[in-house]
């Protein structure tokens, strides 16, 4: 039954967002201009996956099949977040809040605190220096007997995910804007650590991993992770080719437009 | 009409171009690397059991910078294509040139100093060492050759 709890704990936030996002659609859709539906289609399917990673059946199977958990890691930790990043739910919120309330909540994202947390360094180690701690110590085994810390872990690979998608592409406002080159430095080591850690799994199995589960684990985790990451690369340089327009073809635009 | 200063020099233009295929190189020969010599003929292994640490850091932040490098290169020669600037000459040598100092890299530093895994496993390797190591001193010394020839001014 605790099993069955814990699934429930951790599926009610994405429940409660994914409401939350679907109200606020059809609220600010009737006053402005239709909210773009591949954005509300990037944001069911990013909740689904992160769902699929901590309830129903592939969830259940990975408390005890190392391969199946990893999988819940890719969902829950990149893939998730990435196409919850790209449903842009900061300009949803905005677009669907009064004026004022819109206005405290750039405060808040002006803060201090979030330039630290979105911050691609803090960001990537948060992210992969989490999951390093994770495999590498005795966490993972203890995740497994303790409900509370299996919570815990879970919530952190996804915020983790988030923020350091949100610290590489800019899809929603971003107060704290860092510069192409410094990301894409950060972008290449946090890379670098997830593979690392995938081939180290391989060659180490976590404490309580039977090794053959352990291969095929770093292997998906290798793997998967380049998959996933391929996309986030894409969409990075993408945006550094918008952003290297030159002038020249700015303007001719520009004036065709007009 | 060209109001952007940075691009205006033809020095930048060329160096862009060679960094451009230098990065494409680099990544394309190391998912060759990955997709031929891994993937299909399963000559190179995931993980070998003499890896040394060193060899797998040094792997880790190859890959990683390849799988970048690949996809920001093509997104640079679009870039040196709406500026009109894209010298597919310079570009081919730096591929050459980016190409064959990673398979060096590869053969000599990452198998054999660092022992991260040999070409292939139960056979007598040095033909392999060999031939793997000079195809990528030949892809060298051409992009060399490539990269210095005199820009010809009707492209």
């Amino acid at each position: 039954m605790a099993g069955l709890n814990i699934h429930i704990i951790l599926t009610l936030p994405f429940a409660a967002l994914l409401i939350l996002y679907i109200t606020a659609v059809i609220v600010s859709s009737q006053r402005q201009k239709p909210w773009p539906l591949y954005r509300t289609a990037f944001w069911i399917l990013g909740i689904f996956l992160s769902i699929m990673a901590v309830a129903g059946p592939l969830a259940a199977k990975a408390h005890h099949d190392f391969p199946a958990h990893m999988l819940g890691h890719l969902l829950l930790g990149m893939l998730g977040p990435l196409l919850m990043v790209l449903g842009a739910p900061i300009t949803l919120l905005f677009r669907t809040l009064n004026v004022r309330t819109a206005r405290r909540i750039s405060q808040l994202l002006k803060s201090s605190l979030i330039r630290f947390l979105t911050d691609p360094t803090v960001a990537a180690i948060l992210n992969v220096g989490g999951l390093w701690v994770l495999y590498t110590t005795h966490l993972f085994m203890v995740m497994q007997q303790s409900p509370l810390l299996h919570i815990i872990v879970h919530l952190h690979v996804f915020l983790a995910g988030y923020l350091f998608t949100v610290s590489m592409i800019q899809i929603d406002p971003a107060p704290h804007r860092t510069s192409f080159a410094y990301r894409a430095i950060v972008l290449v080591v946090a890379l670098a650590g997830h593979g690392i850690l995938a081939k180290y799994i391989f060659a180490c199995p976590p404490n309580g991993v039977p090794a053959a589960k352990a291969e095929l684990g770093g292997m998906m985790m290798y793997y998967g992770g380049d998959a996933v990451d391929l996309f986030l690369i894409i969409i990075f340089c993408h945006q550094w080719y918008k952003a290297a327009k030159p002038r020249a073809i700015v303007q001719s635009q520009k004036t065709n437009e007009c | 009409m060209n109001s952007d200063k940075e691009m205006n020099s033809m020095s930048t233009i060329s160096n862009r171009n060679l960094w451009s295929g230098l990065l494409f190189g680099i990544g394309f020969v190391a998912f060759i690397d990955e997709a031929v010599f891994h993937q299909l003929l399963h000559w190179h292994h995931f993980y070998d059991k003499s890896t040394t640490n060193i060899g797998l850091v040094s792997d880790g932040f190859f890959h990683a910078f390849s799988w970048f490098a690949t996809v920001w290169a093509l997104f640079m020669v679009a870039d040196l294509r709406r500026r009109k600037a894209w010298q597919p000459t310079k570009w081919t040598g730096g591929g050459l040139l980016g190409a064959g100092g990673f398979q060096l890299y590869d053969g000599t530093v990452q198998h054999k100093l660092m022992g991260l895994h040999q070409i292939r496993y139960n056979v007598e390797i040095l033909p392999y060492d060999l031939a793997w190591n000079i195809i990528g001193f030949i892809m060298v010394l051409i992009g060399i050759k490539l990269v210095v020839r005199k820009h010809s001014p009707s492209s």
